[in-house]
C-alpha cells in the first residue's frame, strides 16, 4: 500500500495538534495549533486520496519519476517551491516597503509591520533561499558523487517537513508568536520540529556522500555540507530556551543580557555567512562551470576559499554589537575578523568570474550566464561593503540606518537571488527533459528588471541611510541635537517610496521567471530569434555554385 | 580561575595557534608540488556527468 506509514503518522500528528489546541494555555498557541491541525488534516486527506493498494509504481507519477537512477522528485518539487515562495517573499517585501512609506497600510493586528517584516525576511531567506539550497544540494550531490540520494523517502520527509516548518513559522508571525530573535523568530515547538527535519537533511546529504562512486568529494559539496552542519549548530545553540508550558507559545532564553545578545548575533551573522554565503557558493561552484561548460578557474583557490570562509566567518558576529555593553575586545575581534573576510570574498569572486576566461563572448549570447556573473559581481561588492561597515568608525555612522538594509539587499537580491535564478533556469529544462527554456528573451527581461530593481534599491538606501546617520549625529553649537527622531523619519519618505519601486521591479522580474519556468515545464517553446543574432552562416561555396 | 577567564585564555592562545596552523597547513597542502594534476581532475567532476 502506497503512503501507508505516512497516512498513519500524519493522521496521528493531526490528532496531536487537535489535542494541543484543546489543552492550549494561551490563545495564540491555540490558534497556531488549529492551523497545524488543518494543514495536517489536509495533508492526510491528500495522501489518502492518492493511495493505492497495488504495488508502488513511481514511474506513473510524472513529478516523481527519476532520471538516470538519480532521485529527482524532491528536486522538481523544490524548484517549484523555490519559485512560489520567492514570489510570495518578494510580494511581502513590496508590501512592507509600502507600509514604511505609507503607515496607513499597517492593518491591525495581523498585518502590522512588526509581524509582516519577519514574514518577509523568513519567506525570502528560509522559504525561497532554503528551498533553493535543499533542491540544488540534492541535485548537485547526486551528480558530483554519481550516487542516488541516501535514505529512500527521507528526502521527501525533508522537503515536506521543511514546507510545514515554513507554514508554521509564517502563520505564527501573523498570530503574534515570536521569540524576538532576528531571523530566528519561531517559538520553541517550531524550532524543535525544524531540528528534526534538519537532522534528516544531514543524514540524506552525508549518506549520499558516503556511498559516492567518485573518489574525490567535489568542492561544491564541501560548501553545502558546511552550510548544513553549521546551521544545525547555530540553530540549536541560539534557540536554547525553556518553554513556559508544554502547551503554550512562550519560552524564555537560557542566556541573559549581553550573552543573549551575542548568542543572537553569533547566530544572525553566521546565518548570513553559512546559509546565504556558503550554501550559495556551493551552487556557484557547480552551476557556473556547468552553464559555461568549463571547469572552475582554480580548484586549489576554491579549497583556500573554503577554509578561509570557514575559519573567519564564525567570529564576525560581534560587529553587530559595536558600541553596546559587549566587551570592547569582543567588538574589536568581530571587526578584525570581518575585515579578514575580504580574503575569501575576493578568492570566491575571482574564481567565479575567471571561470569564464576565454568564454566571455557567452555574456552576449547567454542571459543565464549573464545572471550568474552579475550574482558573483554582487557577491564581491556586498562582501566588500560588509567588512567596510564593520569598521567601528564607519559603523558609528551606518549602524541602525537604512545603509544596513541596502547592504543586506545588495547581497540578498544581487547575490542570493541572481545565482538562484541562474540555477533555476539551468535546472528546469534538465529536470523536465526539455530541449531548452520556453524563452531566452524572457530571461533577458528578467535580468534587466531585477538588475534595475536592485540598483534602484541599493542606491536609494545608501542615500537615505547616510542622510539618516548624519541627521542623528548633527549637533548645534550649544551641544543639542538638531533633529528630533520624528523629523529624521519624515525625511525618509521619498526614499521609501522609490525603494518600494525598486522592489516592484524585482518582483516583476520574479513573475516573468515564474511564467517562463511554468511554460517550460508544460512543454512549450516560444519561437524567437536567437540572442546575439543568427549564427553566422559560412559563405556559399563558389565551386558548388559553378 | 573562573570558567570565563580560563576559556578566554585558552581561546586566544592555544585555540588561536591551532586554527592559524591548521589554516596555513591547508594552504600549503593545496599548493603542494604535484597538486595541480589532481586539482585539475577534481575540477572536471561536474562536467563528466550529463
Amino acid at each position: 500500500m502506497r503512503f501507508g506509514t505516512e497516512i498513519v503518522l500524519v493522521s496521528l500528528a493531526a490528532f496531536a495538534a487537535l489535542a494541543a489546541a484543546g489543552l492550549a494555555q494561551d490563545s495564540a498557541f491555540q490558534a497556531h495549533m488549529w492551523v497545524l491541525f488543518f494543514v495536517l488534516l489536509g495533508s492526510a486527506i491528500v495522501l489518502m486520496r492518492n493511495t493505492s493498494f497495488a504495488p508502488a509504481d513511481a514511474a506513473s507519477i510524472p513529478l516523481r519519476r527519476d532520471t538516470d537512477g538519480y532521485m529527482d522528485g524532491p528536486v522538481r518539487y523544490g524548484v517549484i517551491a523555490t519559485t512560489v515562495w520567492g514570489i510570495v517573499g518578494f510580494l511581502v517585501g513590496v508590501v512592507v516597503a509600502l507600509q514604511l512609506a505609507y503607515p496607513d497600510l499597517n492593518i491591525e493586528p495581523w498585518f502590522n509591520f512588526g509581524r509582516t517584516r519577519p514574514l518577509h525576511t523568513s519567506a525570502v531567506v528560509f522559504a525561497f533561499g532554503g528551498n533553493a539550497l535543499i533542491a540544488t544540494s540534492f541535485y548537485v550531490v547526486q551528480r558530483t558523487c554519481r550516487a542516488r540520494l541516501f535514505g529512500g523517502n527521507l528526502a521527501w520527509f525533508v522537503f515536506w517537513g521543511y514546507q510545514l516548518f515554513i507554514v508554521m513559522a509564517a502563520t505564527g508571525y501573523l498570530l503574534g508568536i515570536t521569540q524576538s530573535r532576528e531571523y530566528a523568530e519561531p517559538e520553541w515547538y517550531v524550532d524543535l520540529f525544524l531540528t528534526v527535519v534538519w537532522v534528516a537533511y544531514l543524514i540524506v546529504f552525508l549518506g549520499t556522500i558516503f556511498r559516492r562512486k567518485e573518489p574525490h568529494i567535489y568542492v561544491a559539496n564541501w560548501f553545502y555540507l558546511s552550510f548544513i552542519v553549521t546551521i544545525a549548530m547555530l540553530h540549536v545553540v541560539n534557540n536554547l530556551a525553556v518553554p513556559v508550558s508544554p502547551f503554550g507559545s512562550r519560552s524564555y532564553s537560557l542566556f541573559a543580557g549581553v550573552q543573549d545578545a551575542l548568542t543572537q548575533w553569533w547566530y544572525g551573522h553566521n546565518a548570513v555567512g553559512f546559509f546565504l554565503t556558503a550554501g550559495f557558493l556551493g551552487m556557484m561552484y557547480y552551476f557556473i562551470p556547468k552553464q559555461a561548460n568549463r571547469p572552475v578557474y582554480s580548484y586549489r583557490l576554491s579549497i583556500i576559499h573554503f577554509w578561509a570562509l570557514i575559519f573567519l566567518y564564525i567570529w564576525a558576529g560581534p560587529h553587530h554589537l559595536h558600541y553596546t555593553a559587549l566587551p570592547d575586545w569582543a567588538q574589536t575581534l568581530g571587526m578584525v575578523f570581518s575585515i579578514m573576510l575580504w580574503m575569501p570574498s575576493w578568492g570566491g569572486m575571482i574564481n567565479g568570474l575567471m571561470t569564464l576566461s576565454g568564454a566571455w563572448d557567452k555574456l552576449r549570447t547567454d542571459p543565464i550566464i549573464r545572471m550568474m556573473v552579475l550574482a558573483v559581481a554582487f557577491y564581491g561588492m556586498s562582501t566588500f561593503e560588509g567588512p567596510l561597515m564593520s569598521i567601528k568608525a564607519v559603523n558609528s555612522l551606518s549602524h541602525y540606518t537604512d545603509w544596513t538594509i541596502g547592504h543586506v539587499h545588495s547581497g540578498a537580491l544581487g547575490w542570493v537571488g541572481m545565482i538562484t535564478f541562474g540555477a533555476l533556469y539551468y535546472l528546469v529544462p534538465k529536470l523536465w527533459n526539455r530541449e531548452r527554456l520556453y524563452s531566452l528573451r524572457l530571461v533577458t527581461w528578467h535580468f534587466w528588471l531585477a538588475t534595475l530593481g536592485i540598483v534602484v534599491y541599493a542606491a536609494v538606501m545608501w542615500v537615505s541611510g547616510i542622510q539618516q546617520g548624519l541627521m542623528w549625529r548633527e549637533y548645534d553649537d550649544q551641544g543639542f541635537l538638531v533633529y528630533s527622531f520624528a523629523e529624521t523619519v519624515a525625511a525618509m519618505h521619498p526614499y521609501y517610496v522609490v525603494r518600494a519601486l525598486g522592489g516592484v521591479l524585482f518582483l516583476l522580474g520574479g513573475l516573468v521567471m515564474a511564467y517562463n519556468l511554468a511554460m517550460t515545464i508544460l512543454g512549450h517553446e516560444r519561437k524567437e530569434a536567437p540572442i546575439g543574432g543568427a549564427v553566422a552562416q559560412p559563405a556559399p561555396s563558389l565551386q558548388s555554385a559553378g | 580561575m573562573e570558567a570565563y577567564t580560563a576559556l578566554r585564555q585558552f581561546a586566544d592562545s592555544w585555540g588561536l595557534l591551532f586554527m592559524a596552523l591548521f589554516f596555513v597547513g591547508t594552504v600549503l597542502f593545496a599548493f603542494r608540488p604535484g597538486s595541480r594534476k589532481s586539482a585539475d581532475e577534481a575540477a572536471r567532476i561536474p562536467l563528466k556527468d550529463d
